[in-house]
């Protein structure tokens, strides 16, 4: 009995005399901190992607505390109405910026891509593409071995096991950029997110010459500059045999889609163009009205769908 | 017998196939390609346009600055583009296309075979006709020789190692080399000595190769040369400099940005030496090299002299042609070698051999898990920890790696090639490599202007 | 095209050694002690070899199937390798549910919860056998005699060490020769010194295993029995402490075959040395001034314990490095 009252006593008091010792060791250590950061940090999603560029969540908050002028802070996950919410609890003016979404610029699936060699290194696109040109014969192209979809924190992008392309899940991508800086090729883009997930881009991103870029790939934009030409917002370039739409710019207007020779250009979640007969030489006139109108009507009602309306108002023409 | 201090492996050489082998001259290219850019350093600037007549020996394309090399072109004909072709691994890089008439030399270089000991030219001299020749190292890093010999202020050279060790399995260029063309190769190095103004020159051999430590012996008896062959104890990379400085003095090259001049050595690859000695003694350029062409499956593997800019095609036909099914074709040798899928491509100053492997061997073996075995470690010659360096560079902690000392590292693939769980540790060592060099080259420049 | 082009990067060639080979070659090297054990205790050596093989193994493959889900990896032979090594440390006798009991603890709590071949950061074979040792005292500390008895019969169906611990027998009594062909008492695996040694051998022509740790964890122990030696005065003890506790208890096994396992011991040869010495003097102080007889075990496990320790502070000699820079 006395060695378990002794054994109780002694274990109570060594409990008792660290608590204390801690108490005074804690007093004297405390780190004072703003209590608002612990606030800020809480309305922040918590993913931790380092899409803002900071380390974690944490190191946004201390910043978004910190600075007055937070204008060049944003979180692309949370987005525009988290941001708010934070600058208004701080007292500050959110920073505006439209929503975005990571585009994988790629169209070179097996069947237009043929597979020259196998590559049986380590699954890296990092690796191999410091190796060489890939399984195919195209340099530019997407390989394959899911380089993004490690870096992705939000099971966003996965690898299409049947193209063997990565493909974006745009309703989980928050455009937190994490994938767009793992790809070695650059093939990622943060692009301007439209309603419903509707896109237009150049799903290539080849600046070999066009013959060069044919014979790897049939679905490679080869620079013809088709697409420049129909373009009525200027917002296609053509450099290094390589098209690009800017997405500030771009309206949706689909003309573009269907002058590509290749089909390199994509278009997402909208029906294409009715395809326009080769023959309309006839009544050239109602044909150039129709569908340079559309793209106006977009530009006045920015977010509704490209509804038929067909008022004729072409200001950039 | 010396060897280097740290880790190495010994994996079986298979130098049968092709040691015995005598060198053959390779019939000349129809069309040839010459990249600009195949040698560490800037690419070369290009001298003639499409269109132009040039003639075997001619300089086609000029040093852009110090850290540079002369390219000549390897036969006579019409230049019949400049332009961006793809290379063996498929990426596309400058390049210049000629079309062969005839093989007409420039007229001041001499090709006659006679032996030519004397050289009354002094070390300057030397240095810039191996310079205006082109000469890079042969051995595969194709680094300028001229940049190699011409001593930074502050040090001095006192060993000049030729490095006849080949210490790549399969490959037998430097091997047949040191055999058939000894006398030039000793020649070549008194030409060094001369340049370097060294006292002591040593040529490294691996005593895989008796005959030709035999060889050169008996050439520097009989002729009176003052050159000592040092035999060493075959272990894979003998022949990286560092390890090849370190078997024969016993003294450590600092790590980077320490260089083998820093502990007194200059090292020189065996053929690149015979290539000196033809470039000082005959005027010839750089134009043509031995390659050996190997592998297990090839109907006959053999030692090419072949002219630079032939297409790698040429020398697997030579060869009997590829083996069926499954292969993997090697720019060089199985443990540095780069594999290829463009066999258009040319032979390059650095090429010094191909290697074919077929069914099973062009497969890597299974991946399983790292069993922490440590034997990658017990591998590596330069002391590091590549299952921790290789599991960080995957995971991108680039600044651990570079505190682990990644930078270190030069590729040998020892630890690759000992893990028993099959797992790519260089493969992503290299990339870690790549990356922090490129942060430091980033945080360097960054820092300069401040100064 | 007939031919298939494979790219990758270099080396383009492997060594002969597969985590399945090295498995095959430690495997191999146990023989010889299983071959004297059988000869000593009889054939109830094999059968409860073969229980603690076929358990680990038949755990790893359920776990593997249906909790982890992950590729297959019995092809590989290492659980083969506990079930032996489990085997190994457990008395003939043993009732064979206390086998699988060991088994599962083996690979179920020391190897697959923390991921499998690899990650484990304790020896399984021995968290086993320490978790039976705990768990069932009485039925792992009793041995029967060897078959053929030649043994001094002051301490039948103790083991050496146990009868020196309790003052049964002296040192100097014991019949060392006896010791080194395995005819004492002692768990399967630990008795044969000799064939142990053969193994050993074996395993370091084979390059499965480095001379470091073995040698370190054995010299250690010797030399710290000199010392005590020395301090009780010397004379024959000078040469007989020291040998009779390099053959006693699983001091061999241990340095041979469970120390020297690949995941649980350092990745440098300077920290194998550190990490041998520290199971030699851990083992010898147990063992003269412990509760338990024998210490190898416990040494072993609580030096797994540093081995994270000791890599990250302890590296390998770099390449033109200047030490202290």
């Amino acid at each position: 009995m006395t060695v378990l009252l002794s054994t109780i006593a002694t274990l109570s008091l060594l409990g008792i005399l660290s608590a204390v010792i801690l108490y005074f060791v804690a007093q004297k250590f405390k780190v004072e901190e703003d209590p608002r950061i612990d606030e800020v940090e809480k309305m922040l999603p918590g993913a931790n992607c380092g899409g803002c560029g900071f380390a974690g969540c944490r190191a946004m908050a201390e910043a978004m505390v910190k600075q007055d002028d937070i204008s060049a802070l944003y979180c692309p996950v949370g987005g525009a109405e988290c941001m708010k919410s934070m600058a208004s609890y701080l007292g500050k003016v959110a920073p505006e910026k439209e929503p975005t979404v990571a585009t994988v610029r790629c169209g070179g699936v097996c069947a237009k891509r043929p597979r020259t060699n196998e590559y049986s290194g380590a699954k890296s696109c990092a690796v191999a593409s410091s190796l060489y040109v890939g399984e195919t014969a195209c340099a530019y192209g997407c390989l394959g071995y899911g380089d993004c979809v490690e870096a992705c924190a939000f099971d966003a992008i996965k690898i299409n096991p049947e193209t063997g392309i990565a493909e974006v899940d745009a309703d989980k991508c928050t455009a937190c950029g994490a994938c767009v800086k793992a790809c070695p090729k650059k093939i990622i883009e943060l692009r301007k997110k439209w309603p419903k997930n509707r896109a237009v881009y150049v799903s290539c991103v080849s600046k070999d010459k066009g013959a060069v870029t044919m014979k790897a790939c049939k679905a490679g934009c080869i620079g013809c500059g088709k697409c420049a030409k129909v373009c009525a917002f200027g917002a296609i370039t053509v450099e290094n045999g390589l098209a690009y739409i800017d997405p500030q710019k771009c309206k949706l207007c689909r003309k573009c889609v269907n002058e590509c020779p290749t089909g390199a250009i994509v278009l997402k979640g909208m029906e294409p163009l009715p395809k326009e007969p080769k023959t309309p030489v006839a009544k050239p006139a109602a044909d150039v009205a129709k569908p340079t109108a559309q793209p106006a009507a977009k530009a006045v009602e920015a977010t509704k769908p490209a509804a038929d309306k067909t008022e004729s108002v072409n200001e950039q023409k | 017998m010396k060897t280097f201090p740290l880790g190495g492996v010994h994996p079986s050489d298979n130098k049968k196939w092709s040691n015995a082998k005598a060198i053959e001259v390779l019939e000349l290219p129809d069309v040839v390609n010459i990249p600009l850019g195949q040698h560490i350093g800037a690419p070369a600037t290009a001298k003639v346009a499409k269109g132009d007549k040039v003639l075997t020996g001619q300089l086609i394309a000029e040093a852009t600055g110090f850290m540079s090399a002369n390219i000549h072109s390897p036969i006579s004909g019409t230049v019949t583009a400049v332009d961006m072709q793809p290379n063996g691994q498929g990426l596309r890089q400058m390049m210049i296309t000629i079309k062969r008439e005839g093989d007409e030399w420039m007229p001041e270089i001499d090709r006659s075979l006679d032996i030519k000991r004397e050289c009354e030219l002094d070390s300057d001299a030397i240095i810039a006709k191996i310079k205006n020749a082109g000469i890079v190292g042969m051995g595969g890093a194709t680094f300028p020789t001229h940049v190699k010999l011409s001593i930074p202020n502050g040090c001095k050279a006192e060993y000049l190692i030729i490095n006849g060790v080949e210490c790549e399995p399969y490959l037998t260029s430097d091997h047949r080399t040191m055999l058939e063309r000894g006398e030039e190769l000793l020649i070549g190095v008194e030409i060094l000595k001369k340049a370097l103004k060294v006292e002591k020159a040593i040529i490294g051999v691996e005593n895989n190769k008796p005959d030709a430590i035999a060889h050169l012996n008996k050439l520097i008896k009989e002729k009176n040369f003052a050159v000592t062959v040092e035999p060493l104890k075959v272990q894979y990379p003998q022949g990286g400099e560092k390890q090849l400085i370190a078997a024969v003095t016993g003294r450590e090259v600092p790590p980077p940005p320490g260089l083998p001049i820093h502990v007194g050595a200059v090292v020189c690859n065996a053929s690149t030496t015979v290539a000196i000695y033809e470039a000082v003694q005959k005027n010839k350029p750089l134009i043509e090299r031995v390659v050996t062409i190997t592998g297990k499956e090839l109907k006959e593997p053999r030692n090419l002299l072949t002219r630079m800019g032939t297409p790698i095609q040429k020398l697997v036909d030579m060869a009997g042609g590829l083996p069926e099914g499954d292969v993997k074709v090697v720019n060089g040798g199985p443990m540095m070698g780069r594999a290829m899928v463009n066999l258009d491509s040319p032979v390059t100053k650095g090429c010094s051999g191909v290697t074919v492997f077929s069914g099973n061997d062009a497969h890597r073996v299974d991946m399983e898990c790292c069993i922490k075995c440590a034997k990658c470690v017990s591998a590596c010659p330069m002391g590091l920890e590549p299952y921790l360096i290789s599991k960080m560079s995957k995971k991108q902690m680039w600044e651990s790696v570079e505190a682990e000392r990644i930078t270190d590292c030069i590729e040998c693939g020892c630890c690759q090639y000992t893990c028993p769980a099959g797992l790519p540790l260089l493969d992503y060592v290299r990339l870690g490599k790549q990356t922090v060099m490129g942060i430091i080259r980033a945080r360097a420049a960054a820092n300069a202007p401040k100064k | 095209m007939a031919n298939k082009f494979f790219v990758a990067p270099s080396p383009h060639v492997h060594s002969a050694q597969s985590t399945q080979s090295l498995m095959r070659d430690v495997l191999i090297a146990l023989l010889p002690a299983l071959a004297v054990s059988v000869w000593v205790y009889g054939l109830n050596v094999l059968l409860v070899t073969a229980v603690a093989v076929i358990s680990c193994v038949l755990f790893e493959f359920l776990i593997q199937k249906y909790l982890i889900k992950g590729p297959g990896t019995i092809y590989n032979l290492s659980a083969v390798v506990t079930g032996v090594l489990l085997a190994f440390n457990l008395p003939s006798n043993i009732p064979w549910w206390i086998i699988v009991i060991g088994a599962a603890v083996a690979i179920g709590v020391a190897k697959m919860t923390f991921g499998g071949l690899g990650h484990n950061p304790f020896n399984p074979a021995l968290v086993g056998r320490v978790f039976l040792l705990i768990a069932y005292p009485v039925q792992m500390t009793s041995f029967p005699q060897p078959t053929s008895n030649q043994f001094v019969d002051a301490f039948s169906g103790a083991t050496p060490l146990a009868a020196v611990k309790a003052n049964l027998v002296e040192v100097g009594d014991i019949n060392l020769l006896n010791m080194l062909s395995g005819m004492m008492p002692g768990s399967l695996g630990e008795i044969a010194s000799l064939a142990l040694i053969v193994g050993g051998l074996y395993m370091l022509w084979r390059k499965v295993i480095t001379w470091h740790i073995p040698v370190a964890v054995l010299g250690s122990m010797a030399l710290f029995a000199a010392v005590v030696a020395f301090m009780k005065g010397g004379g024959s003890l000078f040469y007989e402490l020291p040998a009779f506790h390099l053959m006693a208890g699983g001091a061999l096994l241990g340095a041979i075959f469970m120390a020297t396992d690949y995941v649980t011991s350092p990745m440098t040869h300077k920290g194998m040395l550190i990490y041998g010495v520290g199971i030699g003097v851990i083992t010898m102080i147990i063992r003269l001034w412990g509760a338990y007889p024998e210490g190898m075990s416990f040494a072993i496990l609580f030096m797994n314990s540093v081995t994270p320790l000791i890599n990250k502070y302890v590296k390998p000699k770099r390449f033109g490095l200047i030490s202290g820079k």
